[in-house]
């Protein structure tokens, strides 16, 4: 379980997270919607640690985050999995070794169960022969896909993902959003993933929380948010002509 | 003023997190072995080649300018050698391997920290600027001093080579020169200041990488800014390390 107590963070003076309070369960995928600029990323990156809060709380179960030693840190690191916006996959290394990172470093697995493993988590995201490509010679899809290989690798108990279907086709987007449900349903991952795209909310969103200008507007399930009275949520759920049109139907 | 202070102290604080003993010896030694080539070894054609001409041109400059006919020719031996070891083939050759590998340190480093492949890092758990720094730093500071033995060597056989095709003076009056009053002591000074400019060069280019901003545009100011500031660095630290060392 993951819970944060009133966040703040500010750059520069400018603030972008005020007053948020989340709380994250075990086998369900949170999501944090909101525009292009709300404050998604900063939010992320200051529940896993990258960003220290200016003011709030941060618990992983019994850990204070905030106000962990950096070896603490790091320990709880090691139980993280994180997919970044652009992958962020190391282009100095194959897919296969790009997988085997973080086992180089935790564990003290000989060669073949490191590629035992590297496979394992490979196949689980439907990759299949590219071990030995680089990450510029495959797409964006399998780039997002070799990422989450790549945050499972050590079985992590939490998972975060920024925006993991941006930039990706439909299809290939509810690809991967299954992707993320099934792995997080089957080992009991705390998942939390940023978006902006309406078709992953209402496939894959346990728990949606929306966020406007840095703060925390509106909290529900899936379900709930078509019927929302919050006007800023509206606006973002229905932002085109067609979305308005049909939900002056229902 | 303020700025500067400031980024000291940024510095400081980053090498104190690279100065610590890494996750798994293993893979700091691998990762040395593969900057050592990067670093040191792909130097080596560049460097080669410059000092060879300087070193011919040093003698030429000497020979020209020695008119005085009381002078021994040998002089001009001597003076090659004492400009090379002294000066050349430590400063002049840091200042080239800022620009070559400063660059590129700066650039590497500054690409992954704005794809954040060093957030990802950090997010492992690894911490990202002991892998990514130390090993540049250990490779630089221990094999740099033997890029100015190789400088050293190269710009004296272009000068033997320049007094063999010219005849400016004669090639035994050359040898003479360069045996002439020799003090081991000054290559051992040279390759000290080659160890701290080597120091110097990739913890800077490390730094302005490690805390690039910006998108691409960011990564190519901090690589400006890394060979800017390493420069200047070592043209103090030259003078600082002469004062103490002669
Ligand atoms: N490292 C940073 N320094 C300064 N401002 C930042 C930084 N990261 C994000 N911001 C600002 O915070 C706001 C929210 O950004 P972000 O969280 O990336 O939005 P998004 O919801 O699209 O992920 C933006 O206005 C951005 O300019
Ligand atoms: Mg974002």
């Amino acid at each position: 379980m993951i819970k944060a107590n009133h966040l703040y963070k500010s750059f520069d003076g400018k603030p972008v997270l005020s007053d948020i309070s989340i709380e994250y369960k075990p086998g369900e995928c949170s999501l944090i919607i909101g525009a292009s600029g709300s404050g998604k990323t900063v939010l992320l990156k200051t529940l896993v640690g990258l960003y220290k809060p200016d003011g709030g709380e941060i618990w992983y179960e019994n850990k204070l985050l905030t106000a962990l030693d950096s070896k603490s840190k790091k320990e709880l690191h090691k139980e993280i999995g994180m997919l970044f916006q652009g992958s962020a996959l190391f282009d100095f290394a194959t897919v296969e070794e790009n997988v085997m990172f973080p086992m180089n470093f935790f564990t003290d697995w000989s060669l073949e169960q490191k590629m035992e493993r590297v496979n394992f988590c490979l196949k689980r995201v439907n990759l299949e022969n590219v071990n030995k490509k680089m990450p510029s010679e495959l797409s964006g899809g399998m780039q997002k896909r070799v990422g989450i290989a790549r945050a499972i690798a050590l079985n992590p108990k939490y998972l975060f993902c920024d925006e993991p279907n941006s930039g990706l086709d439909p299809s290939t987007s509810i690809l991967i959003d299954n992707l993320i449900r099934e792995i997080t349903q089957e080992y009991g991952i705390t998942t939390v993933i940023n978006t902006h795209d309406m078709n992953s909310v209402l496939e894959i969103g346990d728990k949606v929380g929306f966020i406007y200008s840095g703060k925390l507007l509106w909290e529900g399930s899936s379900r709930d948010i078509l019927k929302s009275e919050c006007r800023e949520l509206n606006d973002f759920v229905f932002a085109s002509k067609m979305a308005k049109l049909l939900k002056s139907y229902v | 003023m303020k700025k500067s202070l400031q980024l000291i102290g940024e510095y400081y604080l980053l090498m104190r997190q690279v100065f610590q003993k890494p996750d798994k010896g293993r893979i700091f030694w691998k990762q040395y072995a593969v900057e050592s080539q990067k670093l040191i070894l792909d130097s080596i054609p560049i460097i080669g080649i410059i000092s060879l001409f300087i070193g011919a041109v040093i003698v030429i400059q000497t020979a020209n300018n020695m008119g005085n006919p009381f002078i021994p020719k040998m002089y001009v031996g001597y003076m090659a050698r004492e400009c090379l070891v002294l000066e050349f083939c430590s400063t002049m050759i840091a200042l080239v391997l800022a620009g070559k590998i400063g660059s590129n340190i700066a650039s590497e480093i500054g690409s992954m920290r704005i794809t954040e492949q060093i957030d990802a890092m950090d997010m492992m758990g690894v911490n990202s600027a002991n892998y990514l720094i130390l090993p540049k730093i250990a490779a630089s500071v221990t094999l740099s001093p033997f890029l100015m033995l190789i400088s050293f060597f190269l710009g004296l056989i272009g000068g033997a080579a320049i007094v063999i095709f010219t005849g400016i003076i004669t090639y035994s009056q050359y040898i003479d020169g360069l045996q002439f009053a020799f003090k081991v002591f000054y290559i051992y000074y040279s390759m000290i200041k080659m160890a701290v400019f080597g120091f110097l060069i990739t913890s800077v280019a490390a730094f302005f990488g490690y805390y690039a901003t910006g998108g691409s545009l960011g990564v190519g100011r901090s690589s400006t800014k890394a060979i800017v500031v390493s420069s200047v660095l070592i043209l103090i630290f030259d003078l600082v390390l002469t004062e103490l060392i002669l």
